[in-house]
């Protein structure tokens, strides 16, 4: 397909702006670009024929099953886009007066109640654009912590290491080293060797529960308290909330500190790879830390608290992602505390049908209940038929299922991690499970047939060695 | 797999040539550009860095993984192979030809194997 | 009770059975029975769709929407062309993933691939990678970008926004990295300063084009400056004023960086918002996040992938430069759309009306005593002007006109005009200025 550049005809526009009804301002030549400037020249008619063009060539959850295991894709509720579409919150400066804002205020605030109850936190701030930053401002808490009480010595993180890599990447942008301990045979933690790993000059444990194996660390109080006892805090990555919301409260686990995804477990639309929201709780020994402004109430009116003297600073300009920490507002109101519960047991319900049905034929990681996702290994097939987790994703493409999260979590081989969230009919589920087995039985007889695939799609695999070794990177 | 003679061996996968007492040249071993699979890039040091045997002196990636090239000596760095950054292909293709990293000056070194050494711990790693 | 799930009580039981438990409940079973909330969060009851629109559009409404704004100060008002909104809220785009599965994500990474293509020929920098979260963490991975094992200090301009400012200290903090700032002169960065200020330990120097206070800074002295004590030059720059100003790479920058919400983006309270990064070739694959290339396929075709992968958190882990997983992919698409409907004259258009109409105001207002310019440089949209009077009760009377004046700074007020903005709005300020303070 071609590219926008390739379309473009000299002298096409759109004819978008009206004359200047000022004298025209010049620059000095010094100021002035002498570079040309070749965007394209298009039409609105190719413009909109197009994307298209590209939409036709993308996947979204309206065009099917998306059982990404880690990414929580659940259906995106429309309710959500039509009030992010108001002008009323759409056409609000960030640095408006806050008695002209209240609304938007008001957002943050109730987000910030209701989310605080579903974590078990005392406040929270929306301000980090996504999970990643959300775990850096988290960590930030933590280390402001220990530099508060003077304790200096304090440089260590512990990670699991079945965690998802932006965990010990975000220690290091902390400043922190990350200590990495190896999960039980069960993926969970293993008690002994978190603590011998404990001591004075650890700042804290990042952890996230269900783990990424989607397994429930049943001996978490024991897991908080071992860190607790040696002065170090608890990190939740919140990633997989989904589980367990409005069931269990990460606060009452232990957790010192959260961030959510709110664009996994509370349904705000991936966008293609953003923008989401990392919003980031903390217990209320925390909260000076908090980035500025915090938004509070004086009079019955909101305001933005910018005096905070020991607040870490900002993570971001302005308040974050509002318009996304509103369709997340949306949701939750509009599920409430019977449904936000519902959703976490039905994700687990739907996760664990899937998981019986599945294991017909794949080999399942970890035997028992799981939460709501689980791992499936496709080890001894790669090493007896060299039909790997690859292959089998590949093969679901052309099925219009998009393929599960592949080879994660690390300390799984050939790991295929299935999510189908709680938005998904049993009947989906049903013809979802005929695809993956019929993908399976029609691989073990005939493994070349599988390495062909997918032949349905815009394109065939890509040659992502080229990609990587000689990048062409713009047009 | 073919290790040649002349050459020594770590434990970690690379093979070292001594040019004379105290340098010598570090690439990777055929066994290693094997389990990397493609390599698409290689972070080396710079010229004039000192090094200390054992520690990461540069990594090789692939389009999935990252993987640490080790000092097997102590010594100081005094020429990088920079075609590597423009073919990262040549440590696939001629892995005993691609060097890496020329170091002098070499004071301490790890223990290494000879060929045939090397050749038996590949054989227990597969 | 809002309900997105589609199985009914029927199909549920049939898991059940099928998985051989009884009761939902039984699913929690490893979990410490007093961790188990009995009732649910203590949150309000759910509600239906209609309920739920009531509820949300009332606050909507207690917000006060400005019908002219003459506020900018990091958060522009610019004409969003209807195609833009048109095409980003089609759904496909707006539910999909990232693009880790190259074959059924074409049109994602397609539409990032030009995206990161019009940022390169905006900023006329080597590589641009998928975005980042805003202008203000753009130029804080900038700046560590910069550092290595010898210079790790970052001068950064005082005339720079105070957001991006506050989060490049907070992540220098992080990381254990100084940062000083470089003090302004006139409202313009003071580069004899910079002069004295940089050696052999400094990483970079980041200077904003246009600055805070709209001025126009010496953007090729700053870099020479910089690199003749082999500090790198990290540039933010307004991507409406790049179409018509010197570009980064003009100016020698080794870094372009900057928010990105001006291109089609509603100003939306402050987010989501859009931070573009661009490198030279040198720096490129030091650049955080995502990155598309072209490639091709199994059969020869054209395709796109996410590459340069083993630079980021999922692989190198603790070895990463950066722990960003996610860009702004949607915002990214905003951008690049509305680069394409306004084409090289539309951008320019919008850049030099920007300009035209802050110069007619500023005149204007320049014959009320006590309005001149603050300071003497040239300037794009924004400029600061004195205020004679209380600035409180002046933007009062203009909020109480539908106007959002200009934003009190600590020598003045900061004004902002942009294509919006005519020239009878901008008679009917005048007016009011002068009734209020004349």
């Amino acid at each position: 397909m071609d590219l926008l550049f390739e379309k473009s005809i000299r002298g096409r526009s759109c004819s978008l702006l009206p004359k200047c009804d000022v004298e025209a301002a010049t620059l000095s030549k010094d100021h002035m670009r002498q570079k040309e400037l070749p965007l394209p020249q298009l039409s609105e008619n190719d413009l909109s024929r197009h994307y298209s063009a590209l939409e036709r060539r993308t996947h979204g959850v309206n065009n099917g099953f998306y059982p990404l295991g880690s990414c929580t894709m659940k259906y995106n509720p429309k309710i959500n886009e039509a009030i992010a579409a108001l002008p009323g919150f759409t056409q609000i400066h960030p640095l408006q007066p806050d008695d002209t804002v209240q609304g938007s205020l008001k957002v943050l605030h109730l987000a910030e109640k209701y989310l605080c109850e579903i974590t078990g936190m005392g406040a929270m701030t929306f301000q980090p654009a996504a999970g990643a930053h959300g775990e850096l401002t988290g960590v930030m808490l933590i280390k402001k912590y220990h530099e508060v009480r003077k304790d200096v010595g304090r440089k260590k993180i512990i990670v699991p290491d079945s965690a998802h890599g932006t965990n010990p990447a975000t220690a290091v942008m902390a400043g922190m080293t990350v200590v990495n301990i190896p999960s039980g045979s069960d993926g969970c933690v293993d008690i002994e060797k978190l603590k011998e790993a404990v001591g004075e000059d650890t700042a804290g444990l990042m952890l996230t529960n269900p783990n990424t194996l989607g397994i429930f660390e049943k001996d978490i109080l024991e897991i908080t308290k071992i860190v607790h006892d040696v002065g170090g805090l608890v990190y939740y990555d919140g990633a997989n909330l989904n589980a367990i919301m409005g069931v269990v409260r990460p606060g009452d686990m232990g957790f010192d500190c959260v961030h959510l995804n709110l664009h996994k477990t509370f349904s705000t639309p991936h966008g293609g790879g953003g923008p989401g929201s990392g919003a980031v709780g903390c217990k209320d020994f925390l909260t000076p830390y908090l980035p500025k402004p915090h938004i509070g109430v004086c009079d019955g009116r909101y305001e933005q608290q910018y005096d905070c003297p020991q607040s870490i600073g900002k993570v971001k300009a302005f308040n974050g992602n509002f318009l996304v920490t509103l369709r997340a507002l949306t949701y939750i109101i509009t599920l409430g505390s019977e449904g936000i519960a519902d959703a976490a047991k039905n994700a687990v319900l739907n996760a664990n049908y899937l998981m019986k049905r599945l294991g017909e034929c794949y080999c399942i990681a970890n035997e028992g209940i799981c939460m709501h996702e689980f791992v499936m290994t496709l080890e001894k097939e790669a090493k007896e038929k060299g039909v790997t987790a690859m292959d089998i994703a590949k093969a679901l493409l052309d099925k219009g299922i998009h393929p599960p999260t592949m080879y994660f979590p690390l300390i799984v081989h050939e790991a295929l991690m299935v999510e189908p969230t709680e938005t998904e009919g049993k009947e989906v589920l049903d013809e979802a499970a005929e695809a993956f087995l019929s993908i399976y039985r029609q691989a073990m007889e005939e493994p070349e047939w599988i390495h062909h695939r997918p032949t349905h799609t815009p394109i065939g695999r890509p040659d992502e060695v080229a990609a990587a070794r000689h990048p062409v990177l713009h047009y | 797999m073919n290790n040649p003679s002349n050459l020594k061996y770590t434990k970690s996968h690379e093979w070292v040539e001594f040019i004379g007492e105290s340098t010598a040249k570090i690439g990777l071993t055929d066994f290693a550009q094997e389990s990397l699979g493609s390599l698409v890039f290689v972070n080396l040091p710079e010229e004039g860095d000192e090094v200390t045997v054992g520690e990461s002196i540069g990594d090789v990636e692939s389009v999935k993984a990252v993987s640490d090239v080790y000092a097997p000596c102590s010594g100081a760095v005094t020429a990088v192979n920079e075609e590597l950054l423009d073919a990262p292909e040549l440590m696939n293709e001629s892995p005993y030809d691609a060097w890496l990293v020329e170091l002098s000056n070499i004071t301490d070194q790890e223990e290494l194997l000879s060929a045939d050494e090397y050749e038996a711990l590949c054989a227990k790693e597969e | 009770m809002g309900s997105y799930i589609p199985s009914n009580e029927t199909q549920r039981q049939e898991m059940l059975d099928a998985i051989g438990l009884a009761k939902v409940d039984e699913l929690y079973s490893q979990v410490p029975s007093d961790l188990i909330l009995s009732g649910g969060p203590n949150i309000p009851e759910g509600k239906s769709e209609l309920s739920v629109s009531r509820l949300m559009s009332k606050m909507a409404e207690e917000n006060v929407v400005f019908p002219s704004v003459f506020r900018g100060a990091g958060a522009y008002r610019h004409y969003i062309p209807s195609i833009v909104n048109a095409i980003v809220s089609k759904e496909t785009f707006v539910t999909a993933y990232t693009p880790y599965q190259a074959e059924i994500s074409q049109g994602i990474l397609q539409s990032i691939f030009e995206y990161q293509t019009m940022i390169c020929q905006l900023t006329g920098m080597e590589t641009a990678n998928a975005s980042v979260y805003d202008g203000a963490t753009a130029a804080a991975e900038a700046v560590a970008m910069c550092r290595d094992r010898k210079r790790t200090k970052a001068l950064v301009s005082a005339a720079a926004h105070p957001d991006v400012i506050e989060t490049i200290k907070t992540y220098c903090w992080a990381s254990d990295a100084e940062v000083e700032l470089i003090p302004v002169k006139d409202g313009v960065t003071d580069l004899a300063a910079l002069e004295s200020m940089l050696d052999a330990g400094t990483a970079c120097v980041y200077i904003q084009q246009p600055n805070y206070y709209g001025l126009l800074e010496d953007g090729e002295k700053a870099g020479e400056t910089a690199h003749g004590q082999g500090a790198k030059y990290v540039m933010g720059v307004n991507p409406i004023a790049a179409a018509i100003l010197k570009t980064p790479a003009e100016c020698g920058a080794d870094i372009a960086v900057g928010e990105g919400q001006p291109l089609g983006m509603p100003l939306s309270f402050g987010g989501p918002y859009l931070g573009f990064m661009a490198a030279n070739k040198a720096m490129t694959r030091k650049l955080p996040g995502r990155i598309v290339g072209e490639t091709k396929d199994s059969n020869g075709e054209r395709a796109f992938v996410l590459t340069l992968q083993a630079r980021e958190q999922h692989i190198r882990r603790e070895k990463a430069s950066s722990n960003i997983c996610s860009n702004q992919a949607l915002c990214a698409m905003t951008a690049a759309v509305y680069m394409a409907a306004m084409g090289p004259d539309g951008m320019k258009e919008a850049a030099a009306q920007s300009m035209s109409k802050a110069h007619y105001l500023a005149s204007c207002l320049g014959k009320i005593k006590g309005f001149e310019l603050m300071y003497k440089g040239e300037y794009f949209h924004e400029f600061v002007t004195g205020c004679p009077c209380d600035s409180d009760e002046l933007l009062k009377h203009l909020a109480s006109k539908g106007i959002l004046g200009g934003l009190p700074v600590s020598d003045g007020i900061l004004w902002c005009t942009t294509e919006m903005n005519t020239k009878e709005e901008m008679d009917y300020l005048i007016s009011l200025v002068k009734e209020v303070c004349g």
